[in-house]
Protein backbone atom coordinates (compact mmCIF):
# COMPACT_ATOMS: atom_id res chain seq x y z
CA UNK A 1 0.00 0.00 0.00
CA UNK A 2 1.29 3.43 -0.96
CA UNK A 3 1.79 6.16 1.57
CA UNK A 4 -1.42 8.23 1.99
CA UNK A 5 -1.04 12.01 1.97
CA UNK A 6 -3.63 14.77 1.99
CA UNK A 7 -3.51 17.12 -1.01
CA UNK A 8 -4.92 19.86 1.23
CA UNK A 9 -1.91 19.61 3.52
CA UNK A 10 0.43 19.85 0.56
CA UNK A 11 -1.44 22.90 -0.71
CA UNK A 12 -1.14 24.68 2.63
CA UNK A 13 2.55 23.88 3.01
CA UNK A 14 3.41 24.79 -0.57
CA UNK A 15 1.55 28.08 -0.32
CA UNK A 16 3.63 29.03 2.72
CA UNK A 17 6.85 28.26 0.81
CA UNK A 18 5.64 30.25 -2.20
CA UNK A 19 4.65 33.07 0.13
CA UNK A 20 8.21 33.26 1.40
CA UNK A 21 9.49 33.54 -2.15
CA UNK A 22 6.89 35.96 -3.51
CA UNK A 23 5.70 38.97 -1.54
CA UNK A 24 2.76 39.61 -3.86
CA UNK A 25 0.99 36.39 -2.88
CA UNK A 26 -2.03 36.90 -0.63
CA UNK A 27 -4.54 34.36 0.64
CA UNK A 28 -8.26 34.63 1.33
CA UNK A 29 -10.62 32.18 2.92
CA UNK A 30 -14.25 32.00 3.99
CA UNK A 31 -14.14 30.70 7.54
CA UNK A 32 -12.80 27.32 6.41
CA UNK A 33 -9.10 28.06 6.64
CA UNK A 34 -8.50 25.15 8.99
CA UNK A 35 -10.08 22.73 6.54
CA UNK A 36 -8.62 24.19 3.36
CA UNK A 37 -5.21 24.60 5.08
CA UNK A 38 -4.91 28.24 4.07
CA UNK A 39 -4.62 28.86 7.82
CA UNK A 40 -0.97 27.81 7.54
CA UNK A 41 -0.36 30.82 5.29
CA UNK A 42 -2.44 33.02 7.59
CA UNK A 43 -0.34 32.04 10.59
CA UNK A 44 2.91 32.73 8.79
CA UNK A 45 1.79 35.92 7.01
CA UNK A 46 -1.08 37.47 8.99
CA UNK A 47 -0.80 40.76 7.10
CA UNK A 48 -1.30 38.98 3.78
CA UNK A 49 -4.18 36.76 4.84
CA UNK A 50 -7.82 37.84 4.73
CA UNK A 51 -10.49 35.80 6.40
CA UNK A 52 -13.66 37.04 4.75
CA UNK A 53 -16.09 35.25 7.01
CA UNK A 54 -18.85 33.18 5.45
CA UNK A 55 -19.15 35.22 2.25
CA UNK A 56 -17.87 33.50 -0.86
CA UNK A 57 -19.21 36.04 -3.33
CA UNK A 58 -17.50 38.89 -1.52
CA UNK A 59 -14.29 36.84 -1.32
CA UNK A 60 -14.05 36.22 -5.06
CA UNK A 61 -14.75 39.85 -5.97
CA UNK A 62 -12.33 41.09 -3.32
CA UNK A 63 -9.70 38.71 -4.67
CA UNK A 64 -10.29 40.27 -8.09
CA UNK A 65 -9.72 43.74 -6.65
CA UNK A 66 -6.47 42.58 -5.06
CA UNK A 67 -5.37 40.96 -8.34
CA UNK A 68 -6.20 44.09 -10.32
CA UNK A 69 -3.78 45.89 -7.99
CA UNK A 70 -0.87 43.52 -8.57
CA UNK A 71 -1.40 40.93 -5.85
CA UNK A 72 -1.63 37.20 -6.62
CA UNK A 73 -4.52 35.90 -4.54
CA UNK A 74 -5.17 32.29 -3.59
CA UNK A 75 -8.85 32.19 -2.62
CA UNK A 76 -9.82 29.00 -0.81
CA UNK A 77 -13.05 27.45 0.29
CA UNK A 78 -14.96 24.22 -0.29
CA UNK A 79 -15.53 23.34 -3.94
CA UNK A 80 -19.31 23.50 -3.66
CA UNK A 81 -19.19 27.13 -2.48
CA UNK A 82 -16.24 28.24 -4.61
CA UNK A 83 -17.80 27.01 -7.82
CA UNK A 84 -21.50 27.32 -7.13
CA UNK A 85 -22.07 30.14 -4.70
CA UNK A 86 -19.55 32.45 -6.32
CA UNK A 87 -19.81 31.36 -9.96
CA UNK A 88 -20.89 34.68 -11.33
CA UNK A 89 -18.36 36.62 -9.28
CA UNK A 90 -15.66 34.37 -10.74
CA UNK A 91 -17.10 34.94 -14.19
CA UNK A 92 -17.45 38.73 -14.08
CA UNK A 93 -14.71 39.90 -11.75
CA UNK A 94 -12.02 37.28 -12.45
CA UNK A 95 -12.47 35.51 -15.80
CA UNK A 96 -13.70 38.42 -17.93
CA UNK A 97 -10.68 40.60 -17.10
CA UNK A 98 -8.49 37.45 -17.02
CA UNK A 99 -7.01 38.21 -13.61
CA UNK A 100 -4.41 36.18 -11.74
CA UNK A 101 -6.72 34.71 -9.15
CA UNK A 102 -6.18 31.13 -8.04
CA UNK A 103 -9.40 29.63 -6.76
CA UNK A 104 -8.41 26.69 -4.59
CA UNK A 105 -11.45 24.51 -4.02
CA UNK A 106 -10.99 21.83 -1.42
CA UNK A 107 -13.49 19.08 -0.62
CA UNK A 108 -14.36 18.39 -4.25
CA UNK A 109 -16.40 15.39 -5.34
CA UNK A 110 -18.23 12.53 -3.70
CA UNK A 111 -15.48 11.69 -1.21
CA UNK A 112 -16.51 14.63 0.98
CA UNK A 113 -18.49 11.69 2.29
CA UNK A 114 -20.50 11.97 5.46
CA UNK A 115 -21.53 15.61 4.97
CA UNK A 116 -23.80 14.43 2.18
CA UNK A 117 -25.22 15.83 -1.04
CA UNK A 118 -25.30 19.44 0.18
CA UNK A 119 -21.51 19.52 0.41
CA UNK A 120 -20.47 17.17 -2.40
CA UNK A 121 -19.41 19.22 -5.42
CA UNK A 122 -20.01 16.86 -8.33
CA UNK A 123 -20.75 19.61 -10.82
CA UNK A 124 -17.92 22.05 -10.20
CA UNK A 125 -15.72 21.04 -13.12
CA UNK A 126 -18.66 21.41 -15.51
CA UNK A 127 -19.58 24.91 -14.47
CA UNK A 128 -16.00 26.12 -14.16
CA UNK A 129 -15.02 24.57 -17.50
CA UNK A 130 -17.66 26.64 -19.26
CA UNK A 131 -15.92 29.88 -18.27
CA UNK A 132 -13.66 31.50 -20.90
CA UNK A 133 -10.07 32.18 -19.74
CA UNK A 134 -10.39 29.63 -16.92
CA UNK A 135 -7.78 26.91 -16.39
CA UNK A 136 -8.94 23.82 -14.53
CA UNK A 137 -6.61 21.47 -12.67
CA UNK A 138 -7.06 18.43 -10.44
CA UNK A 139 -4.03 16.67 -8.91
CA UNK A 140 -3.77 12.90 -8.63
CA UNK A 141 -1.47 12.85 -5.62
CA UNK A 142 0.60 14.88 -3.18
CA UNK A 143 3.63 15.20 -5.44
CA UNK A 144 1.56 16.53 -8.29
CA UNK A 145 -0.24 18.93 -5.93
CA UNK A 146 3.03 20.57 -4.98
CA UNK A 147 4.08 20.99 -8.63
CA UNK A 148 0.61 22.23 -9.53
CA UNK A 149 0.43 24.92 -6.85
CA UNK A 150 3.76 26.29 -8.07
CA UNK A 151 2.61 26.15 -11.70
CA UNK A 152 -0.64 27.97 -11.10
CA UNK A 153 1.20 30.72 -9.25
CA UNK A 154 3.37 31.23 -12.33
CA UNK A 155 0.43 31.02 -14.74
CA UNK A 156 -1.05 34.32 -15.91
CA UNK A 157 -4.84 34.13 -15.67
CA UNK A 158 -7.53 32.54 -13.53
CA UNK A 159 -7.19 28.97 -12.28
CA UNK A 160 -9.56 26.61 -10.48
CA UNK A 161 -7.64 23.99 -8.50
CA UNK A 162 -9.78 21.18 -7.16
CA UNK A 163 -8.58 19.38 -4.05
CA UNK A 164 -10.22 16.72 -1.93
CA UNK A 165 -10.97 16.02 1.69
CA UNK A 166 -9.57 12.50 1.79
CA UNK A 167 -5.94 11.41 1.62
CA UNK A 168 -4.58 10.10 -1.66
CA UNK A 169 -1.97 7.37 -2.22
CA UNK A 170 1.34 8.85 -3.34
CA UNK A 171 1.77 7.75 -6.96
CA UNK A 172 4.73 9.74 -8.18
CA UNK A 173 8.33 10.20 -7.11
CA UNK A 174 10.40 13.37 -7.04
CA UNK A 175 11.22 13.10 -10.73
CA UNK A 176 7.55 13.70 -11.65
CA UNK A 177 7.05 16.62 -13.97
CA UNK A 178 3.81 18.55 -14.18
CA UNK A 179 3.09 20.95 -17.00
CA UNK A 180 -0.17 22.89 -17.23
CA UNK A 181 -2.20 21.61 -20.17
CA UNK A 182 -0.18 18.41 -20.57
CA UNK A 183 -1.56 14.97 -19.76
CA UNK A 184 0.74 12.26 -18.48
CA UNK A 185 0.55 8.69 -19.76
CA UNK A 186 1.48 6.88 -16.56
CA UNK A 187 0.99 3.32 -17.78
CA UNK A 188 1.30 1.99 -21.32
CA UNK A 189 -1.18 -0.40 -22.86
CA UNK A 190 -2.47 -1.29 -26.30
CA UNK A 191 -6.01 -2.56 -25.69
CA UNK A 192 -7.81 0.45 -24.23
CA UNK A 193 -7.07 3.82 -22.68
CA UNK A 194 -8.32 4.80 -19.25
CA UNK A 195 -8.28 8.57 -18.88
CA UNK A 196 -8.77 9.60 -15.27
CA UNK A 197 -8.43 12.60 -13.03
CA UNK A 198 -7.91 13.22 -9.30
CA UNK A 199 -8.48 10.34 -6.93
CA UNK A 200 -9.70 8.16 -9.80
CA UNK A 201 -6.18 8.01 -11.22
CA UNK A 202 -5.01 5.70 -8.44
CA UNK A 203 -8.18 3.62 -8.78
CA UNK A 204 -7.59 3.37 -12.53
CA UNK A 205 -4.01 2.22 -12.02
CA UNK A 206 -5.25 -0.52 -9.70
CA UNK A 207 -7.89 -1.50 -12.24
CA UNK A 208 -5.27 -1.60 -15.01
CA UNK A 209 -3.23 -4.00 -12.90
CA UNK A 210 -6.24 -6.29 -12.49
CA UNK A 211 -7.05 -6.04 -16.20
CA UNK A 212 -3.48 -7.01 -17.01
CA UNK A 213 -3.92 -10.15 -14.92
CA UNK A 214 -6.89 -10.93 -17.18
CA UNK A 215 -4.81 -10.36 -20.29
CA UNK A 216 -5.99 -6.85 -21.14
CA UNK A 217 -3.40 -4.10 -21.35
CA UNK A 218 -4.86 -0.71 -20.44
CA UNK A 219 -3.00 2.52 -20.93
CA UNK A 220 -3.67 4.96 -18.07
CA UNK A 221 -3.63 8.72 -18.61
CA UNK A 222 -3.51 11.17 -15.72
CA UNK A 223 -5.54 14.08 -17.08
CA UNK A 224 -4.68 16.57 -14.39
CA UNK A 225 -5.47 19.61 -16.52
CA UNK A 226 -9.14 19.41 -17.45
CA UNK A 227 -8.96 22.73 -19.30
CA UNK A 228 -7.24 23.39 -21.61
CA UNK A 229 -7.59 19.69 -22.39
CA UNK A 230 -4.57 17.93 -23.87
CA UNK A 231 -6.56 16.88 -26.97
CA UNK A 232 -3.40 15.74 -28.69
CA UNK A 233 -2.75 13.13 -26.02
CA UNK A 234 -6.41 12.07 -26.03
CA UNK A 235 -6.39 11.56 -29.79
CA UNK A 236 -3.09 9.72 -29.65
CA UNK A 237 -4.21 7.18 -27.05
CA UNK A 238 -7.53 6.74 -28.88
CA UNK A 239 -5.67 6.06 -32.11
CA UNK A 240 -3.31 3.64 -30.38
CA UNK A 241 -5.91 1.65 -28.44
CA UNK A 242 -9.24 2.18 -30.24
CA UNK A 243 -11.25 2.43 -27.00
CA UNK A 244 -11.43 5.12 -24.32
CA UNK A 245 -12.80 4.95 -20.79
CA UNK A 246 -12.97 8.13 -18.70
CA UNK A 247 -13.16 7.98 -14.91
CA UNK A 248 -13.87 10.95 -12.66
CA UNK A 249 -15.28 11.74 -9.26
CA UNK A 250 -17.75 14.16 -10.86
CA UNK A 251 -20.96 14.12 -12.85
CA UNK A 252 -20.69 12.50 -16.26
CA UNK A 253 -22.14 15.79 -17.52
CA UNK A 254 -19.64 18.51 -18.26
CA UNK A 255 -16.45 17.27 -16.64
CA UNK A 256 -13.56 15.12 -17.84
CA UNK A 257 -15.74 12.62 -19.71
CA UNK A 258 -17.52 15.37 -21.59
CA UNK A 259 -14.26 17.12 -22.43
CA UNK A 260 -12.72 13.91 -23.78
CA UNK A 261 -15.89 13.04 -25.73
CA UNK A 262 -15.93 16.52 -27.26
CA UNK A 263 -12.30 16.19 -28.32
CA UNK A 264 -12.67 12.68 -29.74
CA UNK A 265 -15.95 13.50 -31.45
CA UNK A 266 -14.17 16.16 -33.47
CA UNK A 267 -10.89 14.33 -34.01
CA UNK A 268 -10.97 10.57 -33.77
CA UNK A 269 -14.20 8.94 -32.56
CA UNK A 270 -13.73 5.53 -30.97
CA UNK A 271 -15.99 3.50 -28.66
CA UNK A 272 -15.95 5.24 -25.29
CA UNK A 273 -17.60 5.13 -21.88
CA UNK A 274 -17.80 7.85 -19.26
CA UNK A 275 -17.60 6.70 -15.66
CA UNK A 276 -18.72 9.21 -13.06
CA UNK A 277 -21.79 10.18 -11.12
CA UNK A 278 -24.69 9.53 -13.44
CA UNK A 279 -26.72 12.73 -13.18
CA UNK A 280 -27.81 12.29 -9.59
CA UNK A 281 -27.06 13.76 -6.16
CA UNK A 282 -24.86 12.04 -3.62
CA UNK A 283 -25.82 10.89 -0.13
CA UNK A 284 -24.03 10.65 3.20
CA UNK A 285 -21.65 7.78 3.71
CA UNK A 286 -18.01 6.80 4.05
CA UNK A 287 -16.03 7.94 0.99
CA UNK A 288 -15.03 4.44 -0.14
CA UNK A 289 -18.57 3.15 0.42
CA UNK A 290 -19.88 6.00 -1.70
CA UNK A 291 -17.50 5.23 -4.55
CA UNK A 292 -18.74 1.65 -4.44
CA UNK A 293 -22.37 2.79 -4.25
CA UNK A 294 -22.04 5.12 -7.26
CA UNK A 295 -20.11 2.66 -9.38
CA UNK A 296 -16.63 4.14 -9.08
CA UNK A 297 -14.70 1.33 -7.38
CA UNK A 298 -11.72 -0.48 -8.88
CA UNK A 299 -13.96 -3.44 -9.64
CA UNK A 300 -16.43 -1.21 -11.46
CA UNK A 301 -13.63 0.17 -13.65
CA UNK A 302 -12.52 -3.39 -14.47
CA UNK A 303 -16.08 -4.32 -15.45
CA UNK A 304 -16.64 -1.22 -17.59
CA UNK A 305 -13.33 -1.86 -19.32
CA UNK A 306 -14.52 -5.39 -20.16
CA UNK A 307 -17.81 -4.07 -21.58
CA UNK A 308 -15.96 -1.47 -23.60
CA UNK A 309 -13.63 -4.12 -25.04
CA UNK A 310 -16.65 -6.11 -26.20
CA UNK A 311 -18.02 -2.99 -27.93
CA UNK A 312 -14.65 -2.38 -29.51
CA UNK A 313 -14.66 -5.94 -30.85
CA UNK A 314 -18.07 -5.11 -32.37
CA UNK B 1 -22.55 73.95 2.73
CA UNK B 2 -19.56 76.19 2.12
CA UNK B 3 -16.45 74.38 1.09
CA UNK B 4 -14.31 77.35 0.20
CA UNK B 5 -14.16 76.18 -3.37
CA UNK B 6 -13.78 79.10 -5.75
CA UNK B 7 -16.99 80.01 -7.57
CA UNK B 8 -15.10 79.98 -10.85
CA UNK B 9 -14.13 76.38 -10.21
CA UNK B 10 -17.74 75.46 -9.50
CA UNK B 11 -18.83 77.20 -12.69
CA UNK B 12 -16.29 75.20 -14.65
CA UNK B 13 -17.56 71.96 -13.08
CA UNK B 14 -21.10 72.91 -14.08
CA UNK B 15 -19.92 73.39 -17.66
CA UNK B 16 -18.29 69.98 -17.56
CA UNK B 17 -21.51 68.47 -16.24
CA UNK B 18 -23.40 69.96 -19.18
CA UNK B 19 -20.82 68.54 -21.58
CA UNK B 20 -21.15 65.12 -19.91
CA UNK B 21 -24.93 65.21 -20.34
CA UNK B 22 -24.52 66.18 -24.00
CA UNK B 23 -22.06 63.30 -24.51
CA UNK B 24 -24.27 60.81 -22.70
CA UNK B 25 -27.38 61.65 -24.71
CA UNK B 26 -25.55 61.69 -28.04
CA UNK B 27 -23.81 58.38 -27.27
CA UNK B 28 -27.04 56.69 -26.23
CA UNK B 29 -28.95 58.00 -29.25
CA UNK B 30 -26.15 56.85 -31.57
CA UNK B 31 -26.04 53.44 -29.85
CA UNK B 32 -29.83 53.10 -29.99
CA UNK B 33 -29.92 51.46 -26.56
CA UNK B 34 -28.58 51.94 -23.05
CA UNK B 35 -29.43 53.42 -19.67
CA UNK B 36 -30.39 57.07 -19.89
CA UNK B 37 -31.92 57.84 -16.48
CA UNK B 38 -29.17 56.36 -14.31
CA UNK B 39 -26.41 57.85 -16.48
CA UNK B 40 -27.81 61.35 -16.09
CA UNK B 41 -28.27 61.05 -12.31
CA UNK B 42 -24.56 60.37 -11.65
CA UNK B 43 -23.12 63.23 -13.70
CA UNK B 44 -22.23 65.68 -10.89
CA UNK B 45 -20.73 62.86 -8.83
CA UNK B 46 -18.47 61.72 -11.67
CA UNK B 47 -17.53 65.27 -12.66
CA UNK B 48 -16.60 66.06 -9.04
CA UNK B 49 -14.40 62.98 -8.86
CA UNK B 50 -12.67 63.23 -12.22
CA UNK B 51 -12.35 67.01 -12.52
CA UNK B 52 -11.83 68.02 -8.93
CA UNK B 53 -11.02 65.24 -6.49
CA UNK B 54 -9.13 62.33 -7.97
CA UNK B 55 -5.43 62.08 -8.81
CA UNK B 56 -4.68 60.29 -12.07
CA UNK B 57 -2.68 60.54 -15.24
CA UNK B 58 -4.84 59.85 -18.24
CA UNK B 59 -1.78 59.38 -20.46
CA UNK B 60 -0.62 56.72 -18.01
CA UNK B 61 -3.82 54.84 -17.03
CA UNK B 62 -1.94 52.42 -14.75
CA UNK B 63 0.04 55.12 -12.91
CA UNK B 64 0.61 53.39 -9.54
CA UNK B 65 -0.15 56.47 -7.44
CA UNK B 66 -3.57 57.08 -8.98
CA UNK B 67 -6.84 57.17 -7.11
CA UNK B 68 -9.24 54.45 -8.28
CA UNK B 69 -12.86 54.60 -9.32
CA UNK B 70 -15.22 51.63 -9.52
CA UNK B 71 -18.60 52.07 -11.21
CA UNK B 72 -20.44 49.36 -9.34
CA UNK B 73 -23.67 50.42 -11.07
CA UNK B 74 -22.11 49.49 -14.40
CA UNK B 75 -25.14 50.53 -16.42
CA UNK B 76 -24.09 54.13 -15.82
CA UNK B 77 -21.22 53.44 -18.23
CA UNK B 78 -22.04 56.23 -20.72
CA UNK B 79 -21.42 58.88 -18.05
CA UNK B 80 -18.14 57.22 -17.07
CA UNK B 81 -17.01 57.02 -20.69
CA UNK B 82 -17.77 60.69 -21.18
CA UNK B 83 -15.68 61.83 -18.21
CA UNK B 84 -12.85 59.43 -19.08
CA UNK B 85 -12.83 60.83 -22.61
CA UNK B 86 -12.90 64.47 -21.46
CA UNK B 87 -10.18 63.64 -18.90
CA UNK B 88 -8.00 62.53 -21.79
CA UNK B 89 -8.03 58.74 -21.52
CA UNK B 90 -9.14 58.31 -25.13
CA UNK B 91 -10.13 60.42 -28.15
CA UNK B 92 -13.59 61.86 -28.64
CA UNK B 93 -14.41 59.66 -31.63
CA UNK B 94 -14.44 56.62 -29.33
CA UNK B 95 -17.72 57.91 -27.94
CA UNK B 96 -19.48 56.99 -31.17
CA UNK B 97 -18.47 53.35 -30.71
CA UNK B 98 -20.56 52.75 -27.58
CA UNK B 99 -22.20 49.31 -27.68
CA UNK B 100 -20.99 48.68 -31.23
CA UNK B 101 -19.13 45.65 -32.55
CA UNK B 102 -15.45 46.43 -32.71
CA UNK B 103 -15.77 49.41 -30.35
CA UNK B 104 -13.85 49.75 -27.11
CA UNK B 105 -16.79 51.13 -25.16
CA UNK B 106 -18.76 48.06 -24.12
CA UNK B 107 -22.37 48.18 -22.91
CA UNK B 108 -21.04 47.82 -19.38
CA UNK B 109 -17.51 48.68 -18.18
CA UNK B 110 -14.68 46.25 -18.99
CA UNK B 111 -11.19 46.88 -17.75
CA UNK B 112 -9.45 45.13 -20.62
CA UNK B 113 -11.37 47.09 -23.24
CA UNK B 114 -11.45 50.71 -22.12
CA UNK B 115 -8.49 52.79 -20.87
CA UNK B 116 -9.22 54.13 -17.39
CA UNK B 117 -11.74 51.44 -16.46
CA UNK B 118 -10.32 49.62 -13.41
CA UNK B 119 -12.52 46.51 -13.10
CA UNK B 120 -15.47 44.77 -14.75
CA UNK B 121 -18.92 45.67 -13.48
CA UNK B 122 -22.48 45.58 -14.71
CA UNK B 123 -23.90 42.60 -12.94
CA UNK B 124 -24.95 44.49 -9.83
CA UNK B 125 -23.57 44.11 -6.35
CA UNK B 126 -19.98 43.23 -7.18
CA UNK B 127 -18.22 46.59 -7.37
CA UNK B 128 -17.93 47.36 -3.67
CA UNK B 129 -16.16 44.05 -3.01
CA UNK B 130 -13.72 44.79 -5.82
CA UNK B 131 -13.14 48.27 -4.43
CA UNK B 132 -12.39 46.66 -1.06
CA UNK B 133 -9.79 44.43 -2.71
CA UNK B 134 -8.14 47.45 -4.32
CA UNK B 135 -8.24 49.36 -1.02
CA UNK B 136 -6.64 46.42 0.82
CA UNK B 137 -3.87 46.19 -1.78
CA UNK B 138 -3.19 49.94 -1.56
CA UNK B 139 -2.93 49.73 2.22
CA UNK B 140 -0.59 46.73 2.02
CA UNK B 141 1.62 48.71 -0.34
CA UNK B 142 1.52 51.77 1.90
CA UNK B 143 0.03 53.94 -0.84
CA UNK B 144 -2.04 57.01 0.05
CA UNK B 145 -4.31 56.65 -2.98
CA UNK B 146 -8.04 56.56 -2.42
CA UNK B 147 -10.74 54.30 -3.81
CA UNK B 148 -14.20 55.48 -4.85
CA UNK B 149 -17.10 53.15 -5.59
CA UNK B 150 -20.42 54.33 -7.00
CA UNK B 151 -23.46 52.15 -6.40
CA UNK B 152 -27.09 52.43 -7.41
CA UNK B 153 -29.85 52.49 -4.82
CA UNK B 154 -31.65 49.48 -6.32
CA UNK B 155 -28.27 47.76 -6.30
CA UNK B 156 -28.29 47.83 -2.50
CA UNK B 157 -30.84 45.00 -2.66
CA UNK B 158 -27.99 42.67 -3.66
CA UNK B 159 -26.80 40.65 -0.67
CA UNK B 160 -23.18 40.91 -1.70
CA UNK B 161 -23.25 44.66 -1.05
CA UNK B 162 -23.79 43.92 2.63
CA UNK B 163 -21.10 41.26 2.70
CA UNK B 164 -18.79 43.89 1.25
CA UNK B 165 -20.05 46.56 3.66
CA UNK B 166 -18.95 44.32 6.54
CA UNK B 167 -15.57 43.74 4.93
CA UNK B 168 -14.88 47.45 4.42
CA UNK B 169 -15.44 48.29 8.05
CA UNK B 170 -13.88 45.08 9.42
CA UNK B 171 -10.64 45.88 7.61
CA UNK B 172 -10.81 49.59 8.59
CA UNK B 173 -10.76 50.74 4.98
CA UNK B 174 -10.63 54.49 5.54
CA UNK B 175 -9.10 54.85 2.07
CA UNK B 176 -12.48 53.85 0.63
CA UNK B 177 -15.41 56.14 -0.07
CA UNK B 178 -18.57 54.61 -1.45
CA UNK B 179 -21.34 56.69 -2.94
CA UNK B 180 -24.97 55.73 -3.47
CA UNK B 181 -26.70 57.32 -6.44
CA UNK B 182 -30.00 57.59 -4.62
CA UNK B 183 -32.32 58.44 -7.51
CA UNK B 184 -35.21 56.51 -5.89
CA UNK B 185 -35.99 54.38 -8.93
CA UNK B 186 -35.06 50.95 -10.21
CA UNK B 187 -36.05 49.34 -13.47
CA UNK B 188 -39.42 48.02 -12.31
CA UNK B 189 -40.45 51.15 -10.42
CA UNK B 190 -39.82 53.16 -7.24
CA UNK B 191 -37.25 51.47 -4.98
CA UNK B 192 -39.50 51.87 -1.97
CA UNK B 193 -42.30 49.93 -3.71
CA UNK B 194 -40.18 47.22 -5.30
CA UNK B 195 -38.05 46.38 -2.23
CA UNK B 196 -37.46 48.98 0.41
CA UNK B 197 -33.85 49.69 1.31
CA UNK B 198 -34.71 51.98 4.20
CA UNK B 199 -33.60 53.16 6.69
CA UNK B 200 -30.55 53.76 4.56
CA UNK B 201 -28.36 55.87 6.84
CA UNK B 202 -29.07 53.67 9.87
CA UNK B 203 -28.18 50.53 7.96
CA UNK B 204 -24.78 51.80 6.85
CA UNK B 205 -24.02 53.32 10.24
CA UNK B 206 -24.90 49.98 11.84
CA UNK B 207 -22.38 48.37 9.51
CA UNK B 208 -19.69 50.68 10.88
CA UNK B 209 -19.56 53.35 8.20
CA UNK B 210 -19.28 57.13 8.42
CA UNK B 211 -22.37 58.35 6.52
CA UNK B 212 -23.29 61.66 4.88
CA UNK B 213 -26.59 62.45 3.23
CA UNK B 214 -26.29 65.15 0.55
CA UNK B 215 -27.75 66.71 -2.59
CA UNK B 216 -26.06 64.67 -5.30
CA UNK B 217 -26.33 67.43 -7.90
CA UNK B 218 -24.76 70.17 -5.78
CA UNK B 219 -21.02 70.47 -6.37
CA UNK B 220 -20.34 72.24 -3.08
CA UNK B 221 -22.14 69.48 -1.21
CA UNK B 222 -20.39 66.67 -3.09
CA UNK B 223 -16.95 68.19 -2.73
CA UNK B 224 -17.52 68.88 0.96
CA UNK B 225 -18.64 65.31 1.61
CA UNK B 226 -15.69 63.87 -0.33
CA UNK B 227 -13.34 66.02 1.73
CA UNK B 228 -14.82 64.95 5.05
CA UNK B 229 -14.71 61.31 3.93
CA UNK B 230 -11.00 61.72 3.32
CA UNK B 231 -10.49 63.00 6.85
CA UNK B 232 -12.26 60.02 8.40
CA UNK B 233 -9.92 57.55 10.12
CA UNK B 234 -10.27 53.80 10.63
CA UNK B 235 -13.63 53.45 8.96
CA UNK B 236 -15.00 53.64 5.43
CA UNK B 237 -17.28 56.47 4.31
CA UNK B 238 -20.60 56.36 2.52
CA UNK B 239 -22.15 59.31 0.76
CA UNK B 240 -25.87 59.02 0.12
CA UNK B 241 -26.17 61.28 -2.91
CA UNK B 242 -29.79 62.25 -3.34
CA UNK B 243 -30.26 62.57 -7.06
CA UNK B 244 -32.94 62.80 -9.72
CA UNK B 245 -33.13 60.05 -12.27
CA UNK B 246 -32.73 61.59 -15.72
CA UNK B 247 -31.47 64.85 -14.17
CA UNK B 248 -31.10 67.82 -16.45
CA UNK B 249 -33.67 67.01 -19.12
CA UNK B 250 -37.23 68.07 -18.25
CA UNK B 251 -39.04 65.26 -20.03
CA UNK B 252 -36.65 62.54 -18.79
CA UNK B 253 -36.40 63.58 -15.13
CA UNK B 254 -38.16 61.05 -12.88
CA UNK B 255 -39.63 59.33 -15.94
CA UNK B 256 -38.63 55.79 -15.19
CA UNK B 257 -39.38 54.52 -18.69
CA UNK B 258 -35.98 56.00 -19.59
CA UNK B 259 -34.22 53.59 -17.20
CA UNK B 260 -33.05 51.36 -20.02
CA UNK B 261 -34.19 53.30 -23.08
CA UNK B 262 -32.08 55.60 -25.24
CA UNK B 263 -33.42 58.89 -26.61
CA UNK B 264 -34.45 58.87 -30.26
CA UNK B 265 -33.32 61.61 -32.66
CA UNK B 266 -36.22 63.91 -31.86
CA UNK B 267 -35.79 63.49 -28.11
CA UNK B 268 -32.07 64.08 -28.50
CA UNK B 269 -32.66 67.37 -30.32
CA UNK B 270 -35.09 68.56 -27.66
CA UNK B 271 -32.70 67.51 -24.90
CA UNK B 272 -29.73 69.24 -26.51
CA UNK B 273 -31.80 72.42 -26.88
CA UNK B 274 -32.53 72.33 -23.14
CA UNK B 275 -28.87 71.84 -22.33
CA UNK B 276 -27.91 74.68 -24.67
CA UNK B 277 -30.32 76.94 -22.82
CA UNK B 278 -28.87 75.84 -19.48
CA UNK B 279 -25.40 76.63 -20.75
CA UNK B 280 -26.41 80.18 -21.61
CA UNK B 281 -27.73 80.66 -18.08
CA UNK B 282 -24.41 79.67 -16.48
Amino acid sequence: MSRMVSTRDVYGETLVKLGEEHQEIVALDCDLSGSTRSALFGKKFPQRFFNMGVSEQDMMSTAAGLASSGKVPFASTFAIFASGRAWEQIRLCICLPCLNVNVVASHGGLTVGEDGATHQANEDLAIMRALPNMTLVVPADAVETERMVRSIYAHQGPVYLRLARNKYPVLFDDSYKFELGKANVIRDGKDLAIIATGYMVSKSLEAAQKLSEQGLEACVVNMSTIKPLDAECVTEVARKTGAVLTVEEHSIIGGLGSAVAEALGESYPVPMMRMGIRDTFGVSGHPEELLEHYGLSVQHIVEEAGKLMRRKAG
Amino acid sequence: MATGVDSGVIKDLKKKALQTRIDVLKMLCEAGSGHTGGSLSVVEILVSLYFFKMKYRSDQPKWPERDRFVLSKGHGAPALYSVLCRAGYFPEDYLNSLRKLGGLLQGHPESRMTPGVEVCTGSLGQGLSQANGIALALKMDGKPSRVYALMGDGELQEGQIWEAAMTSSHYLLDNLCAIVDHNKFQIDGPVEQIMSIYPLRDKWEAFGWYVEDIDGHNFDAIIGALKRAEEEKDRPSLIIANTVKGKGISFIEDQNKYHGVAPDKDELDRALAELQEAKLKL
